[in-house]
């Protein structure tokens, strides 16, 4: 596990990470949200150590983390980088051996990569004859070829069509799957949803909110419920213990004191008419998203 | 850790290189790569990217081979423009005698009088013409349409022997000759492999893939890597033209003229090699600031000038032994003037010593220096910085 504590960094006068403190836990996909310069690149960096921090740590099960951890680390930048001129293939096993790979294991790896993330008809091409996607494939794969001992993406899927974001996706999956921390960042929430297990939200250089999705939604967001029938939903306002949130004829969302009034609602539309729909509303992360950073 | 720890500089270096805490499940390679095996790796890249790069094969192929088609033709371009029979030359029956005893260089064609040599040179059939003049000291008088005929009055002369007493002086056609090609060979490697060492830093900055790389190794290794592997590649260089020369004049069956040069070839091998590693790290400081190639002429001014103001001078000073004596204790003049001033025996082999003193400590303060620069410069994007303001920047 890497925790992350108190964390600050200043630019210049300005501090954009206040006192960040999350933990990636291993085997887990952490998903870093956060909206324009609300410091996830800036923490990611520091994590990797090509950046400095003022103040706070960083611990890798409980002490500081070290150089050679760092080392093992598969990073992925914002700002999308291999050589141009130079063969896929060629580049990945470099990489695995400037992190300490031998040639014959690096070159094992990279291949096996390539044909996990379906590029390996493009191995021997220079990485500037492939399509920006393919390319980043090439990119994932580079951050892979070492054997991570974790993972820190900066924003990993973005470029992707959604096959490739499924391949992507899969590789990452049975990565986090052999025990490794992964964290990675998006502004894609709808893609963070379906991917992240647990989340850590920015906004200004603060943690908002950290927890699984559940927690998050147990946290930020009151259960509501949704109520699709046959006829009008008008009487549901007169219900005790009801607050309805929004109506719009057969279809009316409230939020109940408990259970038992919500089913009462239940059984009067039954009572009623034929009921279509009826169960607690799933709140998306857009949703809880706003309220946070708000 | 200390929670208070200010201003905490994460460069590689810095950090405890100790057995890791890759325990995390599937971290198989705990630990960092060590130093030199990184520097290592890099420069096995720079050196095979160039390898397999056409215009690096083609330029050096074709280079190879104009000095190559030089070295055999050199000699043999005199027989080229000389024509093979020699110039025509008029003579008469008095005259044919002396121009004949002259040999293959010129072809006599006798004539019944001295008109008819004029008119045979008139008309163009002959270069010159070798008439009786029984009024002119030498007793014959030689002929031309609009000029003298140099070659041939001074093959007719009689010139009075000459006696050297020093013949194992240097020439100073000679002495400049060494200059200008010890100087000129520093010159060119120097800036076209600090060129090609910069656009290799710019590449990797322009696309980003440094901060791949800096997070596996550190800044120091990659930029030892570039410039061992390019260095490498330059004396690779180097020898390959040596080698040319070598070949062409044993074809010719040719000796190489080194009376004298050994000694100084010697020096320079060596002066050069320890100089091009110090232009090599200031070239590489010098492309960490700027992030698009367009932007290298700024930051390179100062390097190239620092290679050519002291080329220029041993060019121009070669016979001022005082100006020599300084060049050779200024680091970047010292390659061209320490092996010229061994070629004309000036200065005793300590003053040698001590010119090779300061280019190796300056090298050493090159490189420091430069891995300053870089390691502060080389992750920061966008305007192009200044020296200073490198120098001034924290590394973060």
């Amino acid at each position: 596990m890497i925790s992350v504590r108190d964390l600050n960094k200043s630019y210049g006068g300005t501090h954009v990470l206040h006192d960040l403190s999350f933990d990636i836990k291993p085997g887990l996909m952490t998903g870093f949200v956060g909206g324009n310069g609300a410091g996830k690149t800036t923490t990611m960096r520091i994590l990797l150590g090509v950046l400095s921090h003022d103040s706070g740590e960083i611990l890798v099960h409980g002490s500081p983390i070290t150089a050679a951890y760092r080392a093992g680390i598969g990073y992925m930048p914002e700002e999308r980088g291999l050589y141009p001129k130079m063969p896929v293939i060629d580049q990945l096993v470099y990489l695995a051996r400037l992190h300490g790979s031998s040639a014959k294991a690096a070159k094992a790896r990279a291949t096996d990569l390539l044909e996990r993330l379906d590029l390996n008809h493009r191995a021997k091409d220079k990485l500037e004859e492939l399509s920006l996607g393919n390319q980043q494939r090439a990119q994932v794969a580079a951050a892979l070829v070492h054997e991570p001992n974790a993972l820190v993406l900066d924003e990993p899927f973005s470029g992707l069509d959604p096959h490739a974001v499924d391949t992507t996706l899969q590789v990452l999956r049975e990565t986090a799957d052999t025990g490794v921390p992964v964290l990675f960042s998006s502004h894609q929430l709808d893609v963070v949803e379906r991917l992240c297990d647990e989340l850590v939200i920015l906004a200004d250089g603060r943690v908002v909110a950290n927890g699984t999705r559940q927690e998050l939604i147990e946290q930020h967001a009151e259960t509501e419920w949704e109520l699709i029938a046959g006829t009008d939903t008008g009487w549901v306002r007169s219900m005790s213990g009801v607050d309805v949130t929004s109506f719009d004829g057969g279809h009316v969302r409230f939020r109940a004191a408990d259970a038992e009034a919500a089913n009462a609602v239940l059984r009067e539309a039954s009572a009623r008419g034929t009921v279509t729909r009826f169960g607690t509303v799933r709140h998306s992360l857009h949703e809880i998203f706003t309220e946070v950073t708000r | 850790m200390n929670a208070s720890t200010q201003n905490q500089i994460l460069t590689h270096d810095d950090r405890p290189a100790a057995g890791g805490t890759g325990t995390s499940g599937a971290g198989t390679q705990a630990g960092r790569t060590p130093f030199w095996t990184a520097v290592g790796l890099v420069a096995g890249r720079e050196m095979k990217v160039k390898m397999m790069s056409k215009a690096f094969v083609v330029t050096t192929a074709i280079m190879l081979g104009l000095l190559l088609l030089a070295v055999l033709l050199a000699p043999r371009l005199g027989d080229l423009f000389g024509g093979g029979d020699g110039d025509k030359v008029a003579v008469t029956a008095e005259t044919s005698q002396a121009v004949g005893a002259l040999g293959d260089a010129y072809d006599p064609q006798t004539v019944d009088s001295p008109d008819a040599a004029k008119e045979a040179v008139r008309a163009g059939d002959v270069e010159a013409a070798v008439i009786p003049d029984d009024a002119g000291p030498a007793g014959i008088a030689v002929i031309g349409l609009d000029s003298a005929p140099t070659g041939l009055v001074e093959a007719l002369s009689v010139s009075p022997s000459v006696e050297l007493l020093d013949p194992n002086a240097p020439n100073p056609g000679l002495q400049y000759l060494i200059a200008f090609g010890f100087g000129i060979v520093f010159f060119m490697i120097a800036i076209t492999y600090g060129q090609q060492i910069a656009v290799s830093v710019i590449e990797e900055k322009q696309s980003r893939v440094v901060e791949i790389l800096l997070a596996a190794i550190p800044a120091k290794a990659m930029m030892a890597g570039k410039v061992i592997g390019n260095s490498a590649m330059a004396l690779f260089q180097v020898a390959l033209i040596a080698g040319v020369l070598l070949l062409g004049m044993q074809v010719n069956e040719a000796v190489l003229p080194l009376d004298g040069l050994g000694a100084p070839i010697l020096w320079f091998v060596l002066l050069f090699a320890i100089g091009f590693v110090m232009i090599a790290s200031l070239y590489a400081a010098a492309a960490s600031l700027v992030s698009r190639q367009e932007d290298i002429g700024s930051t390179s001014m100062p390097v190239m000038m620092l290679i050519m103001l002291p080329y220029f001078a041993v060019i121009f000073f070669n016979d001022n032994p005082e100006a020599l004596r300084i060049m050779a204790l200024v680091p970047f003049s010292a390659p061209v003037a320490t092996p010229l001033r061994v070629f004309l025996d000036q200065g005793a082999m300590w003053e040698h010593l001590l010119s090779l003193g300061i280019l190796i400590a300056s090298t050493a303060l090159a490189i420091w220096f430069a891995a300053k620069i870089y390691e502060r410069s080389i992750l920061r994007t966008g305007k192009a910085l200044k020296w200073s303001e490198a120098l001034r920047a924290k590394k973060d």
